[in-house]
């Protein structure tokens, strides 16, 4: 009892302030917990918002970078066919050609044939033997162009077609002897007044090479369509005494590694390329032809090509003088 | 009446020899080739006044056709041979730059042989 008395008085007062500040510590607590809950509430949603611009930003990305994507896809595509279209004029000179002997020979042959039964009737036998003789060798005659005809429809097919990406073995001289004659009618039948000489030069013993045909025809047809583009333009700014010359060889050789390799060279005698260009013509889009000429993409697409054969392409040049590329490919790489 | 035929096509030389065969067995008609434009002069140079007619293709690697007519007319005058055009290509330009240049005719591929065979008679 003593006890409680004592307490009574002062100890009210502390009881009292005790409880209060425990209130006020209290509310001060919640106050701070509402206050930081809302304020991490703000960060909260200042974080979704920036996640949700960050994955909107992904999704712009990634639509921008398949678009550009398929655009690639487009201008690799749209290159291939300019320089279709660019042949289109040579394929059907080139197979004008053998279909007309087709048919003057084996019109010849049905006048023969008749003639051999008239002479058949006489037994002129001497006679029905010459004229066998020639009868047989329209037939080869007609055998040889219809090939030719066939070649040269398969070849631009080939050439139209998406890549198989199949290596195969292929005549490389053959190919390129074909590239040569469809790109020279192609350039003739745009620009009439255009004349090259054309020489070829191939080692026979290369023998087969293992490439995607496809896609090494691309390097060469390109590769040849810039080299007439090169005299053709050199032709329009020097004198007549200019002959333009394009030329093709290949030589067989054996790498120091002991591997043999094949070399394919094109080369012109144009205007060469010029210093500050040198470095820039593998790059894709660069073209030095007037705008809505060129795509730019030729050679940075040959030299991808190339590469991808585990081969390699170089340019050799003299300002105002030549210009030659050299293809080198690995004979055995599959 | 002698023909020289230039044309880079090799088997045409087949299919003239063949097309007249009985006009060169008869000796009416005698052939040369020539499978350039540079050919066709180095044989006119030495064969000056035989060829009385030339058929010459147009289109041809090196020396083109026209080249050639050009040369033709400017150098044998005495007497100027008739020179017979053929192309592929039967455009206006080409046409009109044959004339131009002294073509006696103008032909198409693929040659008409009876056709050729009429003119060349009304020769």
């Amino acid at each position: 009892m003593v006890y409680l008395n004592t307490i009574q008085s002062s100890d009210i007062i502390v009881f009292f302030f005790a409880g209060l500040m425990t209130i006020i510590l209290l509310f001060g607590f919640i106050l701070y917990f509402l206050f930081t809950y809302r304020h991490k509430q703000r960060d909260f949603n200042l974080l979704q918002l920036q996640k949700d611009e960050i994955d909107t930003q992904k999704h712009l990305l990634e639509n921008t970078l398949n678009d550009l994507k398929l655009t690639q896809t487009q201008l690799i595509h749209s290159e291939k066919m300019a320089s279709l279209g660019e042949l289109t004029a040579g394929i059907a000179h080139e197979i004008q050609n053998p279909l007309n002997f087709v048919n003057n020979f084996s019109d010849v042959n049905i006048e023969l044939l008749n003639e051999m039964i008239t002479a058949l009737d006489n037994q002129n036998y001497s006679e029905i033997k010459i004229m066998l003789n020639d009868v047989l060798m329209n037939e080869t005659k007609i055998n040889d162009h219809g090939k030719r005809a066939d070649g040269i429809i398969k070849s631009m097919l080939q050439h139209s077609r998406k890549s198989s990406g199949i290596k195969e073995p292929i005549n490389i001289n053959t190919l390129a002897d074909e590239y040569m004659r469809l790109a020279y009618h192609g350039f003739r039948a745009k620009d009439k007044s255009f004349n090259a000489k054309t020489e070829t030069d191939f080692d026979d013993s290369v023998g087969p090479v293992n490439v995607v045909p496809q896609d090494i025809g691309r390097v060469i047809l390109n590769l040849i369509t810039n080299a007439f583009y090169a005299v053709s333009e050199k032709k329009k700014s020097t004198s007549e005494s200019y002959e333009p010359i394009v030329s093709i060889n290949t030589r067989k050789k054996i790498a120091p590694g002991g591997k043999p390799t094949v070399i394919l060279s094109v080369r012109d005698n144009g205007n060469g390329i010029p210093k500050e260009a040198i470095d820039k013509i593998f790059q894709p889009f660069f073209t030095t032809k007037p705008s809505g000429q060129g795509t730019g993409l030729g050679l940075s697409l040959s030299y991808d090509i190339v590469k991808a054969h585990g081969g390699d392409l170089k340019v050799s040049t003299k300002e105002g003088e030549y210009a030659e590329f050299i293809i080198t490919l690995p004979i055995q790489n599959g | 009446m002698k023909v020289l035929v230039v044309d880079d096509e090799r088997d045409v030389q087949i299919l003239f020899e063949q097309r007249f065969r009985k006009e060169i067995k008869n000796n009416d008609m005698q052939f040369a080739f020539a499978f350039s434009g540079e050919e066709a002069l180095d044989y006119l140079n030495i064969h000056q006044h035989e060829a009385v007619l030339i058929l010459s293709d147009i289109n041809m690697p090196g020396m083109s056709g026209l080249e050639l007519l050009d040369r033709i007319k400017n150098k044998f005058k005495t007497p100027p041979p008739k020179v017979m055009m053929i192309t592929a290509y039967g455009d206006k330009e080409n046409f009109e730059t044959a004339m131009r240049l002294g073509a006696d005719d103008f032909l198409t591929k693929p040659v008409e042989f009876t056709v050729l065979k009429e003119k060349l008679k009304a020769i």
